[in-house]
């Protein structure tokens, strides 16, 4: 089966068209990379994955079910960046989020601890679960995430540029976390960071307006193709390491 | 000298104490004032605490001044139709839940109209409000009493209204508190996990729109909205959890209103300003003990 079946998917925000008649698949267990450039609708993509949009035409079915219908066995794990860093709240209040749909009334049961306490334990920050969110650094912020997406027990993890604005130490031990967790879950990224996609994914959709599917590794023309000429995120992750790029990694 | 010095600053507040103690025990005004302070204090100080972390601070403004359209028209009605049963304080619990919803509703479908709503909540809500006061027919009502307070003027329907506001508030702060930190953090994930995020944060704005009716008696339409973020404001300068951040803001809300109460008592100043004045200063001299 399926984690998601894709066909003729179109979609656009008023007159603006942004996915323009897309077909694909991703078989379960697969691990695939979104790439494209700005304003390709990679993002777009995501977000009628998780159901948060709804196609205009064509069909998008997740985990045997159209996108958006029962979203329970879906992770997400979006930018930390873009949530209020002091916020007052901890790591573990953090990934009991996870387990939000369990909540009825009152507190989370000792399940819900036991699930959020081991998916912190997969991502290593056991002994951060009592910080506050603003106590962490960009990396360590990400891996919450993580482990609040796994508090779902996922079959299906999506996310969304997961190493934008993390440091190169922080980004080495993200891609740590997630490599252990391919063999368990679907995963699906959407990231600018080819590297990345190279480390983590089995092939890769290209996303501009269109998709098509490429194994890796990528050849520097596919890349060129993809990014219409601008070979924006084409780094060398040792060579960043070797110039002292630490880039947005401090404790707020 | 000295020893005498030091006895007098030490007996003046304790006989100032007990004077006001007596008034307490005596004077069922005062009694009144002091219970319904220190009630709404329980419930702004815990809901503040969400209103100051989710930024939401001029929405709850917008729904304190709406407000007054439902006083104004709860006042209109009363008078005009003899309708009893209608009281201030119910017109300003419709109008407030009703403000609530409508920001809301509004701002969760076109996010990019917030302000504007707000703006037009917030000045329509006070229009319709001197409008209805303007046609009410009757001795005049004192407005001034509405728009910056009077706790003096608590009756005990008042208190048993406050008490039964702040259970009903509290009570689903206790339910849903888990739902309300996570809404508060992270809309969309909310979502995802298939609860309502809307109607969680409609709630919210609910709940923030009960504590400005509370606060009405204690600080007034125009300064409540000090009330409600100062003292959450100034907790989030001194922890780093919400449960904590809540019992400071309670703390420091009991303590302005019952010092407020005491102190304007016994040198006669109106009490909501100088809650008010005690709260920015207090939460100026926040800034002081500790980086943010």
């Amino acid at each position: 089966m399926n984690a998601i079946s894709c066909t003729d998917l179109s979609f656009g925000y008023g007159k603006v068209r942004v996915i323009n008649d897309v077909s694909f698949e991703v078989e379960k267990g697969e691990s695939i990379g979104i790439i494209g450039p700005n304003g390709g609708g990679k993002s777009t993509l995501l977000k009628l994955i998780l159901g948060l949009e709804f196609p205009e035409t064509g069909t998008l079915d997740v985990l045997g079910q159209p996108a958006g219908k029962d979203r329970r066995k879906i992770g997400y794990v979006p930018q930390a960046m873009r949530f209020d860093p002091l916020y007052p709240v901890s790591v573990l209040e953090i990934v009991l989020m996870g387990r939000l749909d369990r909540l009825g009334v009152g507190s989370y049961s000792k399940e819900c601890r036991l699930v959020a306490e081991e998916a912190l334990e997969t991502v290593r920050l056991s002994d951060f679960k009592n910080r506050t969110f603003s106590e962490l650094s960009g990396g360590e912020r990400q891996r919450v995430m993580i482990a609040r997406a796994l508090a779902c027990e996922p079959e299906l993890l999506l996310m969304d540029e997961p190493t934008a604005n993390i440091d190169l130490s922080a980004e080495e031990q993200f891609i740590e976390a997630l490599a252990s967790l391919r063999k368990d879950m679907t995963l699906v990224l959407v990231t600018h960071d080819l590297e990345l996609v190279s480390e983590l994914s089995d092939s890769v959709l290209c996303v501009n307006q269109h998709a098509h599917r490429h194994s890796l590794p990528l050849s520097g023309e596919t890349i060129r193709e993809i990014y219409s000429g601008r070979r924006r995120v084409e780094h060398d992750r040792k060579t960043r390491h070797q110039q002292g790029d630490h880039s947005v990694c401090a404790h707020d | 000298m000295t020893e005498k010095l030091a006895t007098n600053r030490e007996t003046i507040p304790s006989a100032l104490m007990i004077e006001f103690l007596e008034t307490v025990r005596d004077v069922p005004v005062i009694r009144y004032a002091l219970l319904a302070g220190i009630v709404s204090s329980l419930t702004y100080g815990v809901v503040g605490t969400f209103v100051v972390t989710r930024r939401i601070g001029y929405i709850a403004a917008a729904i304190a001044h709406s407000i007054l359209g439902g006083i104004g028209a709860a006042i209109y009605f009363n008078r005009t139709y003899d309708i009893i049963w209608l009281t201030p304080m119910l017109g300003a619990i419709v109008a407030a839940i009703a403000s609530a919803l409508v920001i809301g509703c509004i701002s969760l479908k076109f996010k990019e109209r917030e302000d504007t709503i707000i703006s037009a909540v917030w000045a329509g809500g006070m229009g319709i409000g001197l409008l209805f006061l303007h046609h009410t027919p009757g001795k005049g009502v004192n407005l001034e009493s509405y728009l910056f307070g009077n706790i003096l003027l608590t009756s005990k329907g008042d208190v048993i209204a406050t008490c039964v506001l702040g259970l009903i508030v509290l009570g689903l702060v206790a339910l849903f508190y888990h739902k309300l930190v996570a809404v508060c953090f992270d809309e969309e994930f909310v979502q995802l996990r298939d609860v309502s995020s809307r109607a969680y944060y409609l709630l919210l704005l609910v709940l923030a729109g009960i504590c400005m009716v509370l606060l009405v008696r204690v600080a007034g339409i125009v300064l409540s909205l000090a009330l409600i973020i100062l003292p959450a404001a100034t907790a989030c300068r001194l922890a780093r959890r919400m449960w904590i951040i809540m019992l400071i803001a309670v703390g420091l809300s009991t303590m302005y209103n019952v010092g407020g109460l005491v102190v304007s008592f016994q040198l006669d100043q109106p009490t909501g300003p100088f809650v008010v004045v005690v709260a920015c200063v207090l939460y100026g001299l926040s800034f002081l003990l500790k980086k943010s």
